[in-house]
């Protein structure tokens, strides 16, 4: 089955990486694609220029409680940790983990709890350990866990890190990686809804305390 | 049933049960309410807690909690306080110099509501840029938290040296017209907020989740406090912000947050839509 979420890790100087994830994505890609990448902290830089439109799908920061639609890229602001809960986004000024705020951990945490087999972790090139512990929760919770080789990163200590984490992640090119996503897209189960996670159908969730 | 394999797996699963009783048990004992809390980041909050405690579990956490004040004043520390920074988010504080200081202006008084203030950065921030507008004098802020230890710590307006630096590089980028180091004065590792800054400030603990309107602003600022709220909550909060402004006061609310699909999204209009700057408009 196809994920519903797509989370990806990458560090400050993973620009050129990203544009490349970015531009293998299909117009037709079934779920939502979030990215952390650090930075520092205040203004988002060159960030803003993948904001927008890249080709079909559209890029952009979600804002507190906006409901995750499948087909389209999150990106998360700058100083803010970003996390999954549900169907939708929340934000918390948290101290950072890993000297990182926005942390790849506590994305992909979140999401693991929120999402379990429907998330799948991409780890892209990066210094530091960030990524580590958030992939090992998406394992456990039965997402799919990828690692950019670290042969081809351009910083390889957080592939390094995240595959000692978790040694079984698959190890892909980014080459690979946009054709992992293009093949997800070709399973064509844009609409349908997982039971695990209501992402995909947007629409807010009728918040009557049930859990 | 403690094959090694499953109990690992199991965790996550045990907090989901945990926190929700745990939370429950807080409400009765002592009145705190956290249980319309953004679930996501109070069960992180709640795992830290849970290390700092050195207990092993969120159910041991709750038996301690139960029983022991000191416990319960160290949750709250945790669970609702957000260290911020002075000038955090310097776009916003020129945003406000440029389309809210010009509307304020215009008013005789000021009634202004810093709510969820925690530490006191942004209340000393705001009172900072006041100051350099010509309005701290006719201006009253209430600056309130859940939190009285906060409180007591906002008031007496002492933050670390260390942190200056990085202060004054977001109040040189906020638009600030002096030289930041006027504002306070360094002892040994500490400084202390300059008094006049804080003569017109009157700190009191209030509780956004239980606690209901107690006057009619011209401003309030609640940026970053209803993000840790879930939308059932957050729209009681709006209602309550709403109906603490006076017509055509203005509501500051975080980068990431927004008036939209709650309750008053159409009696207010963005002044800076970035910003979340909004003007009651009806």
């Amino acid at each position: 089955m196809p994920p519903r979420l797509v989370v990806v890790g990458v560090s400050l100087g993973g620009m050129e990486t990203l544009r490349g994830l970015l531009g293998a994505l299909p117009a037709n890609f079934p779920a939502a694609l979030v990215i952390v990448q650090h930075r520092d902290k205040e203004e988002s830089g060159d960030l803003a220029m993948l904001l927008g439109q890249v080709g079909s799908v559209s890029v952009g920061f979600p804002l507190d409680k906006e409901c995750i639609q499948a087909g389209r890229v999150y990106i998360a602001p700058p100083n803010y940790h970003l996390l999954v809960e549900d169907d939708h986004f929340a934000f918390s000024l948290d101290a950072p983990e890993n000297f990182a705020r926005p942390s790849i951990d506590v994305l992909f945490e979140s999401a693991a709890d929120a999402c379990g087999a429907g998330v799948t972790g991409i780890v892209l090139t990066g210094t530091g350990c960030d990524g580590a512990r958030g992939l090992a929760a998406i394992r456990r919770r039965g997402g799919q866990t990828i690692v950019q080789s670290p042969s081809e990163a351009s910083a390889p200590n957080m592939p390094q890190a995240a595959l000692a984490a978790v040694p079984d992640a698959r190890q892909l090119t980014l080459k690979e990686i946009g054709e992992w996503l293009k093949s997800i897209a070709d399973c064509g189960l844009r609409n349908e809804t997982s039971a695990e996670c209501g992402i995909s159908d947007c629409g807010f969730r009728n918040e009557s305390n049930a859990e | 049933m403690n094959k090694k394999s499953t109990s690992q797996s199991a965790e996550p699963d045990l907090e989901d049960i945990e926190v929700p009783l745990l939370v429950e048990a807080i409400y009765r004992r002592w009145g705190y309410d956290f249980r319309d809390y953004a679930p996501a980041s109070l069960k992180r909050r709640i795992r830290r807690i849970v290390g700092l405690e050195e207990v092993p579990s969120v159910s041991a956490l709750q038996e301690r909690v139960l029983r022991d004040p000191a416990c319960m004043q160290r949750f709250l520390d945790q669970a609702t306080v957000s260290v911020t920074s002075m000038f955090r988010d310097p776009g916003f504080y020129r945003a406000f110099r440029a389309v809210a200081v010009p509307l304020l202006k215009q008013r005789r008084a000021l009634r202004i509501w810093d709510a969820g203030c925690a530490s006191g950065e942004e209340v000393y921030s705001m009172a900072i840029l006041l100051h350099e507008e010509g309005l701290l004098d006719r201006a009253l802020i209430y600056a309130t938290d859940i939190n009285q230890a906060a409180l007591d710590a906002a008031k007496e307006g002492i933050y670390p040296l260390e942190k200056m630096k990085e202060y004054t590089e977001n109040y040189q980028a906020s638009g600030g017209k002096a030289a930041f180091s006027e504002y306070y004065q360094a002892g040994h590792g500490h400084v202390v907020m300059r008094a006049d800054l804080s003569k017109n400030i009157f700190w009191a603990q209030h509780n956004l989740v239980t606690d209901a309107s107690f006057n009619e602003f011209d401003l309030i600022l609640c940026r970053n406090v209803l993000i840790y709220f879930n939308r059932h909550l957050q729209e009681r909060v709006h209602r309550l912000l709403y109906d603490s402004l006076m017509p055509d006061g203005l509501l500051v609310l975080g980068r990431q947050e927004s008036l939209q699909l709650t309750p008053h999204e159409t009696d207010c209009q963005a002044l800076d839509s970035r910003e979340k700057i909004y003007r009651r408009v009806r």
